[in-house]
């Protein structure tokens, strides 16, 4: 076995591992996106003071 | 270990699509589009990245009960031509990582959907992934031949969950929406059954044209065609309706009606003849039909969302 000479197994898993890493980065961003929209929405801070949305 | 021995023993590593395939990639397109609908006709507003992240964890639902029915169904998958070279048949995921896959994006799905809308829409998805799960998959297709009628209520689910994330509450006009698609499905899979012949015999799924027979099978079309067109007309009364939908429906509903009718008066000879001809193009016809029928609703939206506005 000679260092450094990629398998096709490390190719696929570099694949696997990148489609996963995207994946998280898009939770991550849908999580953030989320905690703008509800804050400048003012859910938050309703939430804080008790306020029901149907008020 | 030589990299032939390497080759052999990680040749069926599970790749990312083979995850991706567990979610049933074609139902999904149906659930984000009928969810889109649902989201689109109920009156008010979200804010649009809401919009789109439970319109997203829809999909994942969906996509994450058909892993589970993937896991479930891994014995007669295997045996038909249609579904042999899934994940699971091909050994590429394992039944039980499939079953685990599809449990966590369930949790992580109906959380986030209610984390992102309200607890009702997520509560809906619940109960969508577990009647298609439950229900269906696990209780009603493998003992009756009424299990795509009951069960296809699990598809229908979308456009009511995408009006609740939008209003709160389960509208009249999501039941039409819901009655539209749980209509729809038999004669849709009927239609596909009569042209897999011996794939549900062999699987010893109970599908109608094992159990009554392709005569029955081909009656029961045109009888749930006649009431699809029923309803499809219906929603021509109500607030999700306009001049284009009723347009489209009429003109759908006609053909509808017509397709079914030579599919009803046809000989098993002649659709042995032509290899099952008439049965596919009725498929097919009916997934224009739906995409058509909602893409009408959506259009109706955001017209009357323009003349709100002018």
């Amino acid at each position: 076995m000679s260092f450094g000479r990629e398998h096709d197994l490390h190719k696929r898993r570099k694949g696997k591992n990148l489609s996963l890493g995207l994946v998280l980065i898009g939770f991550v961003a849908i999580m953030f996106g989320l905690t703008v929209v509800k804050v400048t929405e003012g859910q938050f801070a309703e939430a804080l003071a008790g306020v029901s949305r149907s008020e | 270990m030589s990299g032939v021995s390497l080759n052999k023993l990680y040749a069926d590593e599970p790749e990312f699509g083979d995850y991706f395939a567990l979610l049933k990639p074609r139902v999904m397109s149906l659930v984000v589009f009928t969810a889109i609908a649902g989201v689109l006709a109920a009156p008010g507003s979200v804010h649009p990245f809401i919009a789109f992240v439970s319109i997203v964890f829809i999909a994942l639902g969906g996509g994450a009960s058909g892993a589970l029915n993937m896991w479930y169904d891994a014995d007669i998958d295997s045996l038909m031509s249609r579904t042999k070279s899934r994940p699971v048949p091909t050994g590429k995921i394992s039944a039980n990582a499939a079953k685990e896959f599809g449990i966590v994006l369930s949790a992580i799905s109906v959380v986030m959907l209610g984390l992102a809308s309200n607890w009702l829409a997520a509560s809906l998805l619940a109960f969508t992934i577990f009647f298609y799960v439950i229900i269906y998959t696990i209780w009603l297709k493998r003992s009756t031949p009424q299990n795509i009628v009951i069960g296809g209520a699990a598809g229908a689910f979308p456009p009511i969950i995408g009006w609740a994330v939008v209003t709160g509450n389960v509208g009249f006009e999501s039941i039409l929406m819901f009655a539209l698609i749980f209509i729809w499905t038999p004669p849709h899979f009927w239609s596909l059954a009569l042209f897999m012949k011996s794939d549900y015999d062999i699987a010893k799924v109970p599908m109608l044209t094992v159990t009554n027979g392709r005569r029955s099978t081909r009656n029961h079309i045109f009888v749930y065609s006649i009431l699809l067109a029923f309803v499809a007309l219906s929603i021509g009364f109500s607030s999700l309706s306009g001049p284009i939908y009723l347009v489209v429906a009429l003109i759908l509903n006609m053909q509808l009606v017509f397709a079914a009718f030579k599919l009803w008066s046809r000989s098993e000879s002649d659709c042995m003849a032509d290899n099952s001809l008439l049965e596919r193009k009725f498929f097919k016809f009916s997934l224009l039909y739906l995409f058509l029928h909602f893409g009408a609703i959506i259009v109706e939206a955001k017209t009357n969302i323009v003349w709100m506005t002018v």
